[in-house]
C-alpha cells in the first residue's frame, strides 16, 4: 500500500460521482451514487485491513505543498480511521434509504450526499489545520441543502437554524486557528498536537474551539438546532447527521482541544462536566414527553453526546476510549433508529407516535430490529451501547463520583423514554387501520438493517476490533494530557487493617484518640 | 468441563433459531428445539453438581473470548464453574427444562408460541451467563440479559396495556438498581484495579479499614462498595423499596412467573451477595444493611400477601418475602443457609406457581380466589402438587426426627442462624422472620382453603360466565354454574410431579451439605465455621419457633376460611384502615408515582416548552433572526439573499485571512 494515495482516492470517488449525478436522470443517479458509496466502502475496508496496528502514528500520509505554508496534507491515525470507516459504512445505507422516498431532483440530492461523503472523509483525514477547517465548514453546505430542499414542511426554519448555530461557532474557531498558525509557525496538525501554547493563550484558544465543537456536538444549551434539523431532514439526512456530523464535535475535542490545550482543558473540565450532566438529565426528560419519533431520538442523541463529552474530558484512557466507542456506537445506533423511523414514515407519512401501534403484529421482522436498536440505545450489555457507556462512565468515575452518578441516571431515563417509545409504536393494539395494513420490511430495507444490526452486536461482543487500532493513539493522548489531569475525588486511603468485626465498634474511640 | 459450553450456549442457539425462524419454523419444531436444548443442558448440569457434592470436581474457568481491554481495565467472556455455580446450574436448568415442558400444555392455544419459547431459552442463556461469570461485567451482562428477557416475557401479551406497563416498570425499576450495581463496579475497579471476581475477593480483606471519597464524603471503602452493589441486588431481587415491579410482573404468562419471578432471576441478587461474600465480610456495616433490608422485606411482603385475592399475586408477595429470608441469612454471615433456601425455594415456589397455573388453566383463566372453592375434588393431581408446595413453603416437619418438607430445613436453618449470630440486626431479623413465618403459613393455607376447600363460588367469575354463557341470576343455587374444571394435560402434570419430589425431599437430602460442610462449598463462598456450629446450640424454643408459628398460622387460616367464613369480612370491617393500607401494598406505587413518575414528565414538559422553546430559542436563534430582520432593512442593499453569494464572500474572506497570516 506504500505510497498509494488511497485517501485522495476516497475523496475523489464520491466527488467524481457527485459531478456525474448532476448530469444524469434520476434512475441512473441512484445507481451511480450506490456504486460510488460501495466502492468507497470497499476502499474503507482496504484502509482498515492495511492499517498497521502498533505502526506509525500517522499512516497513509500524503502531502502536497500549496501556497504560503498551506498544504494539502492527509493522513490518519486509529481514531480517524474508525470515524472514516463509520462514514463509508453509513453512506450506502443513506443512499438505500433515499432510494424510493426521494423523487424530486434526485440527481442533485445524490450529488449533495456524495459531496458530503467527500467532506466527511476530508475532515477526519486532514492533517493541515486550514484544510480541516475547509472540510469542517463546507460540510454544512450540503447538509443545509439537504434539509432546505428535500426536508419536511418547516424545512426553511430548520435549515436556517442549523446554519446559523454552526456558523456562529466556527467564526471564532477560524480566528483562533490563524492565531495558532502565526504563533507556532505551522498549520501541520501533528506538529500542533505536540506544541505547548502558553497557558493564558490556551484559555482563549480553547474557548474559541469549544464554541464550534459544542455546537456541532451539540452540547446543552446550544442543542436546539438538532431536533428541528432532524425532524425536517429526510431519513438519510438524519442518519448522516446523527451518524457522522455530530461526531465532528467529539473528534474536534479529542484531536484539537485536549492535545493542543491540555492545561485549558483541565481548567474547563468543570464547564464540560456541568454542561454534560445537564444535557444527560435535561434532554432525557425532554425526550420522555415527545410525541414526534424523530424529535425523541434527536433529544436522546444530545443525552448520549453528553456522555461523549464527559468521557473525553475524564483525562484517562477508559474515558477517552469510551467516548470514542460511544461516538461509533451512537453513529450506528442512532443511524439505525432514524432508519427505523424512516421505514414506517415511508409507509404512513407521519412521525406522530400515536398514529402507530401494534406493529409487531403486521411487521414482526421490523419489530425485532427496532427492539435490538432500542436495546443498543439503552446500553444493554452485548450491544455496542453498553461498551460505550461502561467505559466512559468507568473513566468519569475516576475523576468525579458526582458526575458519574448524574450521568448514570441517564441509563434509567434512557430505558424509560426508549421503552415508552417502543411500546407505543410496536406494542399495544392495532388501533389505526392504516398502520395495521403496513407491510413488513422489504428486501431493500432488510439489506440496510442487517449490516447495522451485525455491526452493533459485533461492537458489543468483540469491541477489540475497534479498540485495537485506537489504542496507541489514545494512550499517546493520555500521556500528553497526563500532566494536566485533574485530581479525582475518590482518593483511596489505605487504613490500618482490621483484625475482625469487633473493631468496628471501637472505631469511634479511635477517632477520639486522635488516630486521624 | 467443556460441557459447560454446551450447557450455556445450547439455549442461546435454540433461542436464536426459534426466534428468527418464528412462524416459518412452526410451533412444533421450535418447541422441540428449545425444550430439547434445555433438557440436554439439564442432563449435563446434574453431573457437575454431583461432582462437587461428592468432592470429585474442581473449580475451573473456561475462557471463551476476549471482550474489552481499555488501559488497565480488561475483562473477557469466560465461564466459571465452582460449587456455587453448580448449585445455580442445576436450579436454573432443571426448573427451566420443566417450565419449557409445562408450557407445551399451558401455551397450547397461544398463536405466538415460537416467540414465547425463544424468549424462555434466551432468558435461560442470560441467567447461565450470570451465574458462570468470572468478572463483575459479565455478571452485569447476565444481569441485564435476564432483565431484557423478563421485560419481553412480562409484556409477552403485548396487546394488553397492563402487560406493557408492567414490562416497562420492571425494566425501569431494575435500572434503578443497576445504577447502584454500575457505580459499584466502577468503584471496585478504582479500588482494586480489576473487575475479576477472584482477584477482588482475594484483595478485599486487606481493604477493610480504608476510606475513599464518594460524592464529597469520606467513607469506608468496603462499606460503600458493598452497599452500591447491594442496591443492584435489591432491584433484581425485589427488596423493599425496589420491589414494586415484581407483583406487576405477574402480567406475564404463569410459566414465566414460575421460572423468572420465583425460581431463578429474582434470586440473582442473593447469588451476587453470596458470590461476593468475602467482600461483604470486609464490610460489617453493609452486612447490617443487607440484614435489615432482608428482614424488613420478609415481613412487609408477607403482610401484603395475606390480603390479596389474585392467586398469582399472593405467590408473588410470598416470593418477595422469601427472598428477604435469603438476604438476612446472608447478612448475618450464613451464606450457605441463604443458598440452601434459594435452592429449596426454587423447587417449591416454581411448583406453587405452576400449580397455580394449572388451577388458572382449569378455571378458564380466572385468577381471583374469591371465585374458586372446592376444587380439590375436580383437579386432584393439581391439588396434591399444590399441597406439596404449601407443606414445603410453610416448613412442615418434625424437629425430633430431623425430617420435613424442603422449607422446613432451609427456613429453620435461617431462623436459627439469625438468632445464633447474636448481633442486634440478627435478632431483629430473627423476630421479623418468625412473624413472617406465621404470616407465610396463614396466607399459604388461606390460598389452599379458598381454592380447594369450601363451596364452589365459580359463577361469580366473569371468565366462567363467558364459558358457560350464564349469569349468576340464571343459575340460582348452583354456584358452579354447570362449569366443569378439567385437570391439566400430562405436559403440565409431569413437571408438577417432578417439582413435588423436589419440594418434598430437596431439604432433607441436601441439608447437611449446604449448611454444615465447608468442604462442599470449597471456598466458593465465605463459610463461617463458628456460626455453623453456633446455630446448633440455640435454645430449643428457637428451633421450634418456626414450627409453632406455622401451626398458629394454619389454625387461624382454618378458622377464618373454613370454620367461620364470615370472620375475614368482620375483621376487615373492624380494622378497615389497617386493611386498606396493607391491601393497597402500603401505597408504594402511589408514592412513587407522585414523587418520581409525575415530576419526571412534568419536568420534561417544562424543560421542553419553557427551556428549549421559551428561553434558548427565544433569545438564541429566533432572537438573532429578529435582530437580523430589523437590521436587514438597512442592509438590504448589500445583501442579495442568495446562498452562493454568501459562500463567495466567505471564501474571499478566508483567502484574504490566509494570505494575511501566511504573509505575516
Amino acid at each position: 500500500m506504500a505510497g498509494f494515495p488511497i485517501l485522495t482516492l476516497m475523496l475523489l470517488v464520491p466527488l467524481v460521482a457527485a459531478t456525474a449525478c448532476l448530469f444524469v436522470e434520476a434512475k441512473a443517479a441512484r445507481s451511480v451514487a450506490l456504486v460510488a458509496t460501495l466502492i468507497n466502502l470497499a476502499l474503507g475496508v482496504v484502509l482498515w485491513a492495511n492499517y498497521e496496528i502498533g505502526g506509525a502514528q500517522w499512516q497513509f500520509t500524503e502531502r502536497v505543498e500549496l501556497f504560503a505554508g498551506f498544504s494539502y496534507a492527509l493522513g490518519i491515525d486509529g481514531i480517524a480511521l474508525m470515524l472514516i470507516v463509520l462514514s463509508v459504512f453509513l453512506m450506502p445505507i443513506c443512499i438505500g434509504a433515499s432510494w424510493e422516498s426521494i423523487q424530486k431532483r434526485v440527481g442533485e440530492y445524490m450529488a449533495a450526499f456524495l459531496l458530503m461523503e467527500t467532506l466527511m472523509i476530508g475532515v477526519f483525514a486532514a492533517q493541515d489545520l486550514f484544510l480541516f477547517y475547509i472540510f469542517f465548514e463546507a460540510g454544512l453546505i450540503p447538509m443545509y441543502l439537504i434539509i432546505g430542499i428535500w426536508g419536511g414542511d418547516n424545512r426553511i426554519y430548520a435549515a436556517y437554524k442549523f446554519f446559523l448555530y454552526t456558523l456562529l461557532g466556527s467564526v471564532l474557531m477560524l480566528i483562533a486557528m490563524m492565531w495558532m498558525v502565526n504563533e507556532a509557525g505551522t498549520s501541520d496538525i501533528p506538529t500542533l498536537m505536540a506544541y505547548d501554547f502558553a497557558e493564558n493563550a490556551q484559555t482563549w484558544l480553547w474557548l474559541a474551539f469549544f464554541a464550534s465543537f459544542a455546537v456541532k456536538m451539540p452540547m446543552w444549551p446550544v442543542h436546539t438546532w438538532l431536533p428541528d434539523a432532524h425532524v425536517q431532514a429526510p431519513t438519510a439526512g438524519s442518519i448522516i447527521l446523527a451518524g457522522v456530523l455530530l461526531k465532528m464535535g467529539g473528534y474536534g475535542f479529542i484531536r484539537f482541544s485536549l492535545p493542543m490545550f491540555p492545561e485549558a482543558s483541565a481548567q474547563f473540565v468543570w464547564l464540560v462536566f456541568t454542561l454534560s450532566m445537564i444535557a444527560v438529565i435535561y434532554t432525557s426528560l425532554v425526550a420522555l414527553v415527545q410525541q414526534d419519533m424523530k424529535k425523541l431520538i434527536a433529544y436522546s442523541s444530545v443525552a448520549h453526546m453528553g456522555i461523549v463529552t464527559a468521557g473525553a474530558f475524564a483525562f484517562n484512557v477508559q474515558g477517552i476510549e469510551g467516548s470514542m466507542i460511544m461516538m461509533l456506537s451512537h453513529g450506528l445506533v442512532s443511524g439505525a433508529l432514524f432508519l427505523a423511523v424512516g421505514v414506517i414514515y415511508d409507509r404512513l407519512h407521519t412521525r406522530e407516535i400515536d398514529r402507530y401501534g401494534g406493529l409487531s403484529i403486521n411487521m414482526p421482522q421490523y419489530a425485532i430490529f427496532f427492539m435490538l436498536f432500542t436495546m443498543a440505545s439503552i446500553g444493554l450489555p452485548g450491544t455496542s451501547g453498553f461498551v460505550a457507556e461502561f467505559l466512559s462512565l468507568a473513566g468519569i468515575y475516576q475523576v468525579s463520583t458526582w458526575v458519574t452518578l448524574v450521568c448514570t441516571t441517564g441509563i434509567i431515563l434512557g430505558a424509560a423514554y426508549m421503552l415508552y417509545l417502543y411500546r407505543r409504536v410496536v406494542f399495544g393494539e392495532q388501533k389505526n387501520a392504516d398502520a395495521a395494513a403496513m407491510p413488513d420490511l422489504t428486501m431493500r430495507e432488510l439489506a440496510m438493517m442487517v449490516p447495522l444490526a451485525l455491526a452493533v452486536l459485533w461492537m458489543g461482543v468483540y469491541p477489540e476490533s475497534f479498540l485495537a487500532p485506537m489504542r496507541a493513539d489514545i494512550a499517546a493522548l493520555d500521556a500528553r494530557i497526563a500532566r494536566a489531569a485533574p485530581e479525582g475525588d475518590s482518593q483511596l486511603k489505605i487504613g490500618p487493617p482490621k483484625s475482625d468485626k469487633a473493631d468496628a465498634a471501637h472505631g469511634e474511640e479511635a477517632e477520639h484518640g486522635g488516630a486521624h | 468441563m467443556a460441557s459447560i459450553l454446551a450447557i450455556v450456549f445450547l439455549p442461546l442457539l435454540a433461542a436464536l433459531i426459534a426466534g428468527l425462524g418464528n412462524r416459518a419454523l412452526g410451533n412444533t419444531v421450535s418447541k422441540v428445539l428449545t425444550t430439547g436444548a434445555l433438557f440436554i443442558s439439564c442432563a449435563l448440569s446434574w453431573p457437575i453438581f454431583l461432582g462437587f457434592l461428592n468432592g470429585t470436581a474442581q473449580a475451573e474457568v473456561v475462557p471463551v473470548l476476549q471482550w474489552v481491554q481499555s488501559g488497565t481495565l480488561s475483562f473477557d467472556w469466560a465461564l466459571r464453574v465452582d460449587t456455587l455455580t453448580a448449585v445455580m446450574l442445576v436450579v436454573i436448568t432443571s426448573v427451566s427444562a420443566l417450565v419449557h415442558l409445562y408450557s407445551w400444555g399451558y401455551m397450547d392455544e397461544d398463536p405466538d408460541q415460537p416467540r414465547f419459547f425463544a424468549y424462555l431459552s434466551l432468558f435461560t442463556f442470560a441467567m447461565l451467563m450470570l451465574v458462570t461469570a468470572d468478572n463483575l461485567v459479565q455478571m452485569f451482562f447476565g444481569w441485564e440479559g435476564v432483565g431484557l428477557a423478563s421485560y419481553l416475557l412480562i409484556g409477552f401479551w403485548f396487546k394488553k396495556p397492563s402487560a406493557n406497563a408492567a414490562a416497562i416498570k420492571a425494566f425501569v425499576v431494575n435500572r434503578v438498581g443497576d445504577l447502584g450495581f454500575m457505580l459499584g463496579i466502577f468503584g471496585t475497579f478504582l479500588v482494586f484495579g480489576t473487575v475479576s471476581i477472584p482477584e477482588i475477593l482475594e484483595a478485599a480483606p486487606a481493604m477493610a479499614g480504608s476510606s475513599i471519597g464518594f460524592l464529597g464524603y469520606r467513607v469506608d471503602t468496603m462499606t460503600v462498595l458493598c452497599i452500591l452493589l447491594f442496591i443492584g441486588a435489591m432491584g433484581k431481587s425485589a427488596q423493599l423499596g425496589l420491589h414494586t415491579w415484581l407483583p406487576d410482573a405477574m402480567e406475564g404468562p404463569t410459566p414465566v412467573s414460575a421460572l423468572i419471578h420465583a425460581a431463578t432471576m429474582v434470586t440473582a441478587g442473593v447469588f451476587m451477595v453470596c458470590r461476593l461474600s468475602p467482600m461483604f465480610e470486609a464490610a460489617p456495616i453493609a452486612l447490617g444493611v443487607v440484614t435489615v433490608v432482608g428482614a424488613a422485606t420478609c415481613f412487609f411482603a408477607a403482610t401484603i400477601g395475606t390480603t390479596q385475592w389474585d392467586i398469582k399475586r399472593v405467590i408473588a408477595y410470598s416470593t418477595c418475602s422469601q427472598l428477604g429470608y435469603m438476604f438476612f441469612a446472608a447478612g448475618v454471615g450464613a451464606y450457605g443457609a441463604a443458598m440452601f433456601h434459594l435452592f429449596t425455594h426454587a423447587f417449591f415456589k416454581a411448583l406453587l406457581f405452576l400449580g397455580a397455573g394449572s388451577v388458572i388453566h382449569a378455571m378458564h383463566h380466572e385468577q381471583d380466589m374469591r371465585y374458586y372453592g372446592d376444587l380439590r375434588k375436580h383437579i386432584p393431581l393439581t391439588f396434591w402438587a399444590m399441597m406439596a408446595g404449601t407443606l414445603a413453603i410453610t416448613g412442615v416437619g418434625v424437629y425430633w426426627l430431623g425430617a420435613g418438607f424442603a422449607g422446613f430445613h432451609s427456613k429453620d436453618a435461617i431462623l436459627e442462624v439469625a438468632f445464633a449470630s447474636g448481633s442486634e440486626t440478627g435478632m431483629l431479623a430473627f423476630w421479623a422472620g418468625v412473624v413472617a413465618a406465621l404470616l407465610t403459613s396463614f396466607y399459604s393455607w388461606r390460598l389452599m382453603f379458598l381454592t380447594f376447600w369450601g363451596k364452589p363460588r365459580w359463577i361469580g367469575s366473569e371468565h366462567i360466565q363467558h364459558s358457560v354463557h350464564k349469569t349468576p341470576e340464571e343459575v340460582g343455587e348452583d354456584t358452579t354454574g354447570g362449569y366443569h374444571p378439567h385437570e391439566s394435560p400430562m405436559a403440565m402434570l409431569v413437571p408438577l410431579g417432578l417439582l413435588s419430589i423436589g419440594a418434598v425431599f430437596a431439604g432433607y437430602v441436601f441439608h447437611h451439605a449446604f449448611i454444615d460442610e465447608a468442604g462442599f462449598w470449597a471456598g466458593s463462598i465465605y463459610f463461617d465455621e463458628h456460626l455453623a456450629h453456633a446455630m446448633h446450640e440455640v435454645p430449643l424454643l428457637v428451633k421450634l419457633a418456626a414450627t409453632i408459628v406455622m401451626i398458629i398460622g394454619l389454625v387461624i387460616a382454618w378458622y377464618a376460611y373454613i370454620r367461620k367464613t364470615d370472620f375475614p369480612a368482620k375483621f376487615v370491617k373492624e380494622f378497615s384502615a389497617l386493611h386498606k393500607f396493607v391491601f393497597n401494598k402500603w401505597y408504594f406505587d402511589e408514592l412513587y408515582n407522585i414523587v418520581f413518575v409525575k415530576p419526571a414528565f412534568w419536568l420534561g414538559r417544562v424543560f421542553w416548552k419553557a427551556g428549549d422553546v421559551g428561553i434558548i430559542d427565544r433569545f438564541g436563534p429566533d432572537g438573532a433572526a429578529w435582530a437580523v430582520s430589523r437590521g436587514a432593512v438597512y442592509a438590504r442593499k448589500i445583501q442579495s439573499g442568495y446562498l452562493y453569494s454568501y459562500a463567495l464572500v466567505m471564501l474571499l474572506g478566508l483567502v484574504a485571512a490566509l494570505s494575511w497570516v501566511m504573509a505575516g
